[in-house]
C-alpha cells in the first residue's frame, strides 16, 4: 500500500509577502506511522501541513504522496488520499447541518446517494456523534465540533490523516476521549501539536521543526528527553516526564498515579 | 436609510422587487461565469461581516451623534460589483425577513437603493475611475470618499423618487428632496471617510485584496440599465392604470375594503366617512 | 453594541425547533415557502387604513404554532422584539395624517392612528409568518426550496453561507467590542481612528477565515458546486396544504369576515 507514504524532499516555501515558511524540509513517513510535528509558533508546522494536500505548492523541492508528487494535476487524488482536520472547527464545518457537512466530501467525490448516506452514518458512528446528525454545527460544543470535523474527513475514507492541533481548546475529558478515538485509527497520521503528552500517547515518532527546518526526527520518547532541544523550540517536557511536584519522582508510564498523593 | 413599507405603494414595491430579481439573476450569472471558487466562502463571511459592522457605531467628529457603515461600497471594493451586489442583497433579505428592518414590500427598494447604486454606479463609474489600476493611498482615500457620497446621494434620491411615485406620503417632492439630499450629503461624507479609513487600513496590511481584479472591468451596465427601464415601464403602465379615475382592479378592492373596515368600526356612530377622495 | 441585535441572536434556536417532528415539519419545504410568501403578499396588499380585515389572518400563525408544536411564547417574544422597528416606521403617521376618521365615544380617531396600528399589525403578521416558516422548516431547507423553485444558485448559496457565519462573526465582533469597552471607560461608541482600526482588524480576520474555509472546502474535493442531500416530496399532502391556505387567504382578502359576521349578528338582533 505504497500510497500511504508521505515524503518531503527539500521543501522550500516563501509566502507572497516574503515571509519564509519552509527552508529545506526532508522526511519520509511510511505506512501506518503516527508522527507528531512539533515546534514553536511560526516554526512552519501549518505551512508544512498545507503542502500535504496541495493547498500550497512548494517553491522548491517536492512533496510526494504515495508514488506521485503533489502538483496541480493530481490534486483530486491527493485530496482524496489525505484528510485534513483543521485547528478551528468552525472553519471546517460550513454546511447547514452536521449530516450535510459530513456528506459534503463524499458528494464531491460523486458517490451514489445510498453510498453517501452509508458513509456519513459510519463516520458519525465512529466518532460517536450519530445523535448530532440533524443539528446545525454552530450549536455544538467544542468537543462535539472536533468529533464532527474528524467525521467529515473520515467519510472521504482517506489513507492519511493530517491534523492541526487536534486537542487545542478542548476540556480535559473531551481531550482524553479524542486521544482514545485517534488510537483506534489505523491511518497514517501526521499531527501538528504543542500537546506533548498527547504526542507521547499517539505518536511513536516526532519531527521537530525550527525556523522552517527539521532540527530533529526520531522516536518520541527519546526526543522529549532532550531538554535543550525542547527549550530551543519553546516547548516543555510532557507533564508525565517532569518531576512530580510532591514526591519528586518521574513516572513515564502512568500520568495518573501521582494524584493519590496525600 | 432603510425604506419602510409604509411609504411604498404595491406597484412601486413590485417594480423594485422585479428589478431586484433581475439584478440577482444577472449578477448570479456573472459570478458563476467568473468561476472564482474562492469567492463562495468569501462572499458568505463578508455578508456576515457587514451585518456585524452595521451594529458597531463610531462617534462623528465634532458632533455628539454616532454613525455606522453601510457596507455596499466596501463590498464592491473587495469583491467587485456583481458579487458585492449578491452579498448586499442577501444581507438585506435576512434583515427584512427576521428583523422587519424596512419590511418585505420595501425590500426591493432597499436592495436597489443600498445595493444597486453603490455596486453598479458609484463603484465602477467613480471609484474605479479615480483609483484606476494603480492604487495609492491618496487615490484610494479620495475615491472611497467621493464614491460613498455619490452612492448615498443616489440612494437618497432613489428613496425620494420611490416615495413620490408611491404617492402615499403627504410631503411634496420638493420638500422631501430638500430634506433628504443635504442630510445624506452629511452622512455620505462621514461614511465616506470611515470607508476610506477602513479600506486604507486593509490596503496597508493586505494590498492584494484591495487590488481591482481585471474581470470587473467588463461591466455590462447598458444591459442592466435597459432591464431596469423595462421593469419601470411595465409597472409604470400598471401604476398609471391604478391611479386613473376609473376605480378598477386593485384600487376598487382597496377602497371597498376600506369602506368595510370603516363601517365596521362605526357601528355605534353614524358618521361614516367615505374612502379615498 | 445593539441590544436588540444581541437578544435577537437566539434566532438560531429556530433551527433547533425545525428539527422537531410533526406533520407540518415533514411537509415539503416548498409548500411551506409558497404558502408563507402568498400569506405575506396578501397581507401587504391591504391598504394602509385596514384594521378589522386583518383579524382572520391571525388564524394562520395560530394554527401553525399549535399544530407544529412551536412554543408560542418564543415566537411572540421574537415578534415583540421587532415591534419597535414597526413603531419607529409608523410613529409619524398620527402626526402627519390628522384627518379624523371616526369616533369611539368622545375620542377622535384620526387616519394617522389607524394607519399606525395597521402598520404594526401588518408587521406582526408578516414577521410571525416568516419566523414560523423557519421554525417549521429550518433556514437551510428553505434555501433548498428556493433552489428548487429556480432562484439562482449562487444567490442561495450566498444566503446559506451568510447565515452560517452570521453568528460566528457577530460573536467575534462582540468579543472584540467587549475587550475594547473594558479598556475605554464609559464610551459606548468609538472615535473614527479606533473604529477604522477595529473594523479593519475584523475585516482582516474575516478574510483569513474565508481563506481557511476555502482551504477546508478544497480539502474535501470542492469544485465549485455545493450539493444538497435532502429529499423533496411532492404529494397530495403538500398540494392540499397550499390549496386550503391559499383559498382561505383569498377569502379573507376579498371579504371582510369580521364585518360580515358583525352584519349577520346585527341583522339577527334586528
Amino acid at each position: 500500500m505504497s500510497h500511504h507514504i508521505v515524503e518531503a524532499r527539500d521543501l522550500h516555501y516563501t509566502y507572497s509577502d516574503g515571509t519564509i515558511g519552509l527552508q529545506g524540509v526532508t522526511f519520509r513517513i511510511t505506512h501506518g506511522e503516527s508522527i507528531a510535528l512539533v515546534g514553536e509558533n511560526g516554526a512552519g508546522k501549518s505551512t508544512l501541513l498545507m503542502h500535504t494536500n496541495g493547498y500550497l505548492l512548494a517553491s522548491r523541492g517536492e512533496m510526494r504522496i504515495g508514488d506521485a508528487p503533489v502538483t496541480t494535476h493530481n490534486l483530486n487524488i491527493i485530496r482524496r488520499t489525505v484528510g485534513m482536520v483543521f485547528q478551528n472547527s468552525d472553519d471546517q464545518l460550513f454546511m447547514p447541518t452536521v449530516f450535510d457537512d459530513v456528506a459534503f466530501g463524499p458528494m464531491n467525490l460523486g458517490l451514489e446517494k445510498a453510498e453517501v448516506e452509508k458513509r456519513v452514518r459510519e463516520a458519525l458512528t465512529t466518532v460517536g456523534a450519530s445523535h448530532l446528525s440533524k443539528r446545525p454545527p454552530y450549536r455544538l460544543s467544542q468537543g462535539e465540533k472536533r468529533s464532527v470535523a474528524i467525521a467529515t474527513v473520515l467519510a472521504m475514507s482517506p489513507d492519511i490523516l493530517v491534523m492541526d492541533e487536534p486537542t487545542s481548546s478542548l476540556d480535559p475529558t473531551s481531550r482524553l476521549n479524542l486521544i482514545k478515538l485517534l488510537k483506534t485509527f489505523r491511518h497514517t497520521k501526521i499531527i501538528a501539536t504543542h500537546d506533548l503528552d498527547m504526542a507521547m500517547d499517539l505518536c511513536e515518532r516526532t519531527i521537530v521543526l525550527h525556523e522552517g527546518r527539521v532540527v530533529a526526527d526520531g522516536p518520541t520518547a527519546e526526543l522529549f528527553k532532550d531538554t535543550t532541544l525542547l527549550h530551543r523550540s519553546n516547548l516543555e517536557k510532557p507533564l508525565r516526564m517532569q518531576q512530580c511536584p510532591v514526591c519528586g519522582t518521574v513516572d513515564k508510564l502512568n500520568n495518573t498515579n501521582h494524584r493519590s498523593h496525600p | 436609510m432603510h425604506m419602510a413599507d409604509a411609504l411604498i405603494s404595491p406597484a412601486v414595491g413590485g417594480t423594485m422587487w422585479l428589478a431586484t430579481a433581475g439584478l440577482i439573476a444577472h449578477s448570479s450569472k456573472k459570478v458563476t461565469a467568473q468561476g472564482d471558487d474562492r469567492k463562495v466562502p468569501l462572499m458568505g463571511v463578508l455578508g456576515a461581516f457587514i451585518f456585524a459592522v452595521q451594529m458597531i457605531n463610531f462617534t462623528i467628529p465634532a458632533t455628539g451623534s454616532s454613525g455606522h457603515l453601510g457596507g455596499g461600497m466596501i463590498l464592491a471594493i473587495l469583491l467587485g460589483p456583481y458579487a458585492a451586489f449578491l452579498v448586499m442583497a442577501s444581507v438585506l433579505f435576512v434583515q427584512a425577513l427576521f428583523f422587519a428592518d424596512g419590511g418585505l414590500l420595501a425590500l426591493g427598494c432597499n436592495v436597489v437603493n443600498l445595493g444597486f447604486f453603490p455596486c453598479f454606479i458609484a463603484y465602477p463609474l467613480i471609484y474605479r475611475l479615480i483609483v484606476h489600476d494603480k492604487p495609492k493611498q491618496g487615490r484610494i482615500m479620495l475615491a472611497s470618499v467621493i464614491a460613498s457620497i455619490i452612492g448615498l446621494q443616489l440612494g437618497a434620491f432613489g428613496v425620494v423618487i420611490e416615495t413620490f411615485l408611491s404617492g402615499i406620503s403627504s410631503l411634496s417632492f420638493k420638500t422631501f428632496i430638500l430634506l433628504m439630499q443635504p442630510i445624506h450629503l452629511a452622512i455620505g461624507i462621514v461614511e465616506g471617510i470611515a470607508t476610506a479609513a477602513v479600506v486604507t487600513f486593509v490596503w496597508k496590511a493586505r494590498p492584494e485584496v484591495v487590488m481591482p481584479s481585471p474581470s470587473d472591468k467588463i461591466l455590462d451596465l447598458r444591459g442592466i440599465l435597459l432591464g431596469f427601464a423595462a421593469c419601470a415601464l411595465i409597472f409604470g403602465t400598471l401604476l398609471s392604470r391604478f391611479s386613473s379615475k376609473d376605480p378598477d382592479g386593485l384600487e376598487w378592492s382597496i377602497s371597498k375594503s376600506r369602506l368595510y373596515s370603516n363601517s365596521y368600526q362605526n357601528t355605534s356612530s353614524d358618521r361614516v366617512k367615505a374612502g379615498d377622495e | 453594541m445593539n441590544n436588540i441585535g444581541r437578544n435577537y441572536f437566539d434566532i438560531n434556536y429556530m433551527d433547533t425547533l425545525s428539527a422537531g417532528d410533526s406533520p407540518l415539519h415533514r411537509l415539503d419545504p416548498r409548500a411551506k415557502l409558497i404558502t408563507t410568501l402568498l400569506f405575506i403578499v396578501t397581507v401587504v396588499s391591504f391598504d394602509k387604513y385596514t384594521l378589522s380585515a386583518f383579524l382572520p389572518f391571525f388564524l394562520y400563525p395560530a394554527a401553525l404554532i399549535t399544530s407544529g408544536k412551536i412554543p408560542a411564547r418564543y415566537i411572540i417574544n421574537k415578534v415583540l422584539l421587532v415591534c419597535p422597528f414597526a413603531i419607529l416606521i409608523g410613529i409619524f403617521n398620527p402626526i402627519i395624517d390628522t384627518q379624523i376618521l371616526f369616533h369611539i365615544g368622545n375620542m377622535e380617531v384620526s387616519d394617522g392612528w389607524v394607519s399606525f396600528f395597521s402598520i404594526i399589525i401588518k408587521s406582526l403578521l408578516t414577521v410571525s409568518a416568516a419566523l414560523i416558516l423557519i421554525s417549521l422548516t429550518g433556514f437551510n431547507a428553505v434555501c433548498e426550496a428556493l433552489i428548487k423553485l429556480g432562484i439562482p444558485r449562487p444567490f442561495v448559496i450566498q444566503l446559506l453561507f451568510f447565515y452560517r457565519y452570521l453568528f460566528v462573526l457577530t460573536d467575534e465582533a462582540q468579543r472584540m467590542d467587549r475587550a475594547r469597552a473594558l479598556r475605554s471607560f464609559n464610551t459606548s461608541s468609538m472615535k473614527l481612528y479606533t473604529f477604522s482600526s477595529f473594523i479593519g482588524h475584523l475585516l482582516l480576520r474575516t478574510l483569513d477565515r474565508a481563506e481557511r474555509i476555502y482551504l477546508a472546502m478544497c480539502s474535501r474535493g470542492f469544485n465549485g458546486h455545493i450539493h444538497m442531500t435532502k429529499t423533496i416530496k411532492n404529494t397530495w399532502k403538500e398540494f392540499s396544504f397550499v390549496a386550503v391556505w391559499v383559498s382561505l387567504f383569498l377569502l379573507f382578502r376579498l371579504y371582510n369576515i369580521p364585518v360580515l359576521l358583525g352584519d349577520l349578528v346585527t341583522g339577527v338582533v334586528k
